[in-house]
């Protein structure tokens, strides 16, 4: 359902130029899944210049993942043209035209074939405008970096002397343009370094704490730190009186869809009057009706839902009979909240004038952010232009508006361009958090060994609870991926789900539930394989021996093929040397898992000292996303996933009491730092599949792969998270 | 406010700010250097890491009005070209993914370079401890300084 269409634009710096435009029909967007931006479909446009230049012209977003390096690969592979001579561009907002969105570890996953039926449909419009021109056949000419090339004699026409009779053809149909032989790729599956390192090592990058416009002035927000609260009174005298500040005032909270907590604004010269401004004001909070609840209370929640039957969202065979039949092992498993804590604090500069808006934002979303200035201000969609800068950092945290709703509240009030910056202790106390999550299990092995019985029970604060309207709600479609889709065969399966009541702001954080789900069955599988006596990787490939492909919850799109999800497991185990001696010290432990349409695997050495304190040395993982576009940048990627996974395994939690978060800076929300962190080797494993997710599949197994290690080196079985002693 | 005259990369400029306004805000919002970053107020992750005399310095807790006088280096000082043997190794060994941390980490391994011109694990570990890259760079960057301090920035 793309719809299609090329013409002639005329500029003043170069003149005509082939500009050929994909996008997916209203229709299509229309019926998309509102509640997650799956892999995104293609929308970008392609630029062909008169001196031959080619631009990609995108609507993703560039937060460390390498998209916009690894988009134009594609594209130029394509379409034959020399890879330096490729420029990416970042696209106005504008839905119409646009899927923006950068999430779901979709960017290459879903722009992998239009991109390619893009660079093939521009290829084939130049070889037909060339053999126009030369009055012979198509299919005689060929494509050449840069160049229509024919003949024995090897006449030739660069791209940019063919654009403007090109750009006048119809643009074939692209179910049907033919494309390269993967065979062929000079550019896709090359090492190719990223264009944005070279601005990342000089100070030049900018982020959205880096914009600057003339007459800019800085505003922080005093939020209730209690969820749900709001200010009662204050007296903003003494802040009046900082040097540099110019205004407070009030902002209110607004509600679904944004959920920013509303509060009191100071704005100033400098960002550090504005901090002093703040540091000033004199509130008394209302903290509203949460303020009762902590970290115990849902933790006791957790405990009295999951001894009772929850909604059952997978039953194969007899859990409960095979369970009083067997050898039976329970037990619980428990994750708290996470923060996802991106270097670069969220921040939004706006300039809202009566008749239109500029904005310039670090998002995941920028039509979110657009819609969010729109709601705000009341301006029109088109009237308001928004910017994607790069950003320090998203991991979920930058799909939200909440940020961006505050900035325009402030600059609608105070008439200039205003630079909106959240403190640290701001982002760590308003997040929107991984879910906190309560499991319960119990399985079963018989005499033989096998695993009969499987019978899990998932509770959590959900986020389609927090988000969705009441009357709407699925609370478990949220919670139970990389759980009701075991890949492991156990005869006899039952999975719930029950969640818990929370006014705990929850949303996507890196690898979203897979990275909850993931540490809790593969857990379990290891303490059904430590109960049949059996090692851990054979017991796992027994289970996986029967190829099967896995659709579920049946609605799912993603299907799971047991052979990929055990071929990552023989891989990482024979680059891990999996049964080969260790020093005195060490254990292994090992795990695997599917999210984002990817399958890995990793192995984990740990040891643990004195104190208690484990020590992760090395990490091996082995990796199927398909047909790797960049591998260097899948490397990259694992790598990243792995050491946020083991921050959320080793160090930080977050914690509730009186209803607001109790951490407030990295003192107290600690994260993996250089001295701690481990080797970590990726292998890739060969394919000619479609391109899969890859910014979020890495982290899932790195937390239980090492507390099955702390369980092989000590006997100790680690359930809940994170794991500060042993 | 108070005059202050303050010598940044080079360049001998004056400023109008509090004194006790930290260098941080200074550099970033009055005098235009955005490459040094914000990133926790409370020198816990180093994003804002400067020279001051040479000595790699949180600017986010280092009073304006203390470092007058003195030399401050900021990343947009570190070379005119990208061409320090750090930059250029951090290029090579494809260090950066967000990028917001790697301003402050290349101002800290580049003073550790100068004391420790071949440093070893554990002084790359000291040097950079008090860093935090959340994309996890850490290996990458471990290699980078090493490949600079064996000069093959290249």
């Amino acid at each position: 359902m793309t719809t299609r269409r090329a013409f002639l634009v005329s500029g003043a710096a170069g003149g005509a130029a082939l500009v050929i435009g994909f996008r997916f029909s209203p229709e299509a967007i229309a019926q998309a899944p509102q509640e997650k931006k799956t892999p995104n479909p293609f929308d970008a446009w392609v630029h062909i210049g008169k001196n031959g230049g080619v631009t990609l012209i995108t609507a993703k977003s560039e937060m460390g993942q390498g998209a916009l390096t690894a988009l134009p690969m594609i594209l130029a592979d394509e379409l034959e043209v020399d890879w330096s001579g490729v420029r990416v561009e970042q696209a106005p907002t504008d839905p119409s035209i646009y899927d923006h969105g950068t999430g779901g570890s979709g960017s290459i996953a879903g722009s992998y074939l239009p991109l390619r039926q893009a660079g093939a449909a521009a290829r084939e419009m130049l070889i037909r405008a060339a053999a126009t021109a030369w009055n012979v056949e198509p299919a005689t000419c060929r494509a050449e970096t840069g160049y229509v090339v024919h003949g024995p004699r090897r006449r030739r026409l660069a791209y940019g002397e063919l654009v403007e009779a090109a750009a006048k053809l119809p643009i074939p149909d692209l179910n049907k343009v033919p494309l390269k032989n993967p065979d062929d790729f000079r550019i896709i599956g090359h090492a190719i370094p990223r264009t944005d390192v070279p601005s990342k090592v000089d100070g030049s990058a900018r982020f959205g704490i880096d914009v600057r416009v003339p007459g800019l002035l800085y505003a922080v927000v005093a939020r209730c730190p209690t969820f749900g609260g709001k200010p009662a009174k204050f007296d903003a005298t003494k802040a009046k009186a900082v040097p540099g500040v110019r205004q407070v005032l009030e902002i209110p909270a607004v509600g679904p869809g944004a959920f920013s907590a509303g509060g009191i604004a100071v704005v100033a010269d400098s960002t550090w009057a504005a901090m002093q401004g703040r540091k000033a004001l004199a509130i008394e909070w209302d903290h509203g009706p949460h303020a009762g609840e902590s970290s115990q209370t849902l933790r006791q929640a957790g405990e009295t839902l999951s001894a009772q039957p929850g909604k059952v969202v997978r039953n194969e065979g007899d859990a409960s009979a095979a369970l009083a039949g067997g050898q039976k092992i329970e037990a619980v498993y428990e994750l708290p909240f996470q923060a996802h804590a991106t270097m670069e604090p969220m921040n939004c500069t706006v300039d809202i004038r009566a008749d239109r808006a500029e904005a310039w934002s670090p998002t995941q979303a920028p039509d979110w952010t657009r819609g969010a200035i729109a709601q705000v201000t009341g301006l029109p969609q088109p009237s308001i232009k928004v910017n994607t800068t790069l950003m320090g950092g998203g991991f979920g945290r930058r799909y939200q508006a909440d940020f961006v709703v505050e900035a325009a509240q402030v600059g609608k009030a105070v008439g200039a361009p205003v630079q909106l910056l959240w403190t640290r202790e701001d982002d760590m106390q308003h997040d929107f958090y991984r879910p906190a999550a309560f499991h319960r299990l119990a399985g079963a092995v018989d005499a033989k060994g096998n695993a009969v019985a499987w019978h899990h029970r998932i509770v959590s604060t959900s986020i389609r609870s927090f988000w969705d309207p009441p009357d709407k709600v699925k609370p478990e479609a949220s919670e139970i991926g990389g759980a009701v889709d075991l890949a492991y065969a156990v005869p006899n399966l039952r999975v719930e789900y029950a969640p818990v009541p929370s006014s705990v702001p929850v949303a996507w954080w890196r690898s979203v539930e897979a990275s909850i789900n993931a540490f809790v069955v593969e857990s379990f599988i290891d303490e059904l394989a430590a109960a049949a006596k059996a090692d851990p990787l054979a017991f796992r490939q027994r289970l996986l021996t029967e190829p099967r492909m896995i659709k579920q919850p049946p609605d799912s799109e993603s299907v799971l093929d047991t052979r990929r999800f055990k071929g990552v497991l023989d891989l990482v185990a024979a680059k891990a040397g999996w049964g080969s001696p260790l020093p005195a010290g060490r254990g292994r432990g090992i795990a695997c898992a599917f999210s984002f349409d990817s399958y890995v695997a990793e192995v984990a050495e740990v040891s643990v000292d004195k104190a208690g304190i484990p020590h992760v040395h090395r990490v091996v993982c082995a990796v199927d996303c398909g047909r790797a576009v960049n591998p260097e940048g899948v490397r990259a990627q694992v790598e990243s996933a792995v050491v946020y996974g083991l921050s959320a395994t080793l160090k930080g939690a977050i914690t509730i009491a009186s209803g607001r978060v109790e951490q407030s800076n990295f003192h107290d929300f600690a994260v993996m730092r250089i001295p701690e962190m481990p080797v970590v080797e990726v292998h890739l494993v060969p394919s000619t599949e479609r391109p899969t997710g890859i910014g979020e599949p890495g982290l899932p197994p790195a937390a239980p792969a090492v507390a099955n290690a702390i369980f092989a080196l000590t006997g100790k079985r680690l359930r809940r998270l994170p794991i500060l002693k042993v | 406010m108070a005059e202050l005259t303050l010598l940044v990369n080079g360049r001998s400029q004056a400023v109008d700010v509090a004194p006790d306004t930290p260098l941080l805000w200074v550099l970033r919002d009055t005098l235009g250097y955005t490459g040094t970053k914000y990133g926790c107020g409370m020198s816990q992750c180093g994003a804002c890491t400067v020279h001051v005399d040479g000595v790699a310095t949180r600017s986010c807790v280092t009073p304006v009005g203390t470092v007058t006088g003195k030399k401050i280096t900021t990343i947009e000082g570190l070379s005119p070209d990208r061409s320090h043997p750090l930059q250029q190794a951090w290029i090579a060994e494809q260090v950066p993914q967000c990028g917001y941390c790697q301003s402050g980490m290349l101002m800290s391994a580049s003073a550790l370079l100068t004391k420790k011109p071949k440093p070893t694990d554990a002084d790359i570990d000291d040097a950079l401890g008090g860093h935090i890259c959340r994309c996890g760079t850490y290996q990458r960057i471990r290699r980078a300084v090493h490949r600079a301090a064996e000069g093959g920035g290249k």
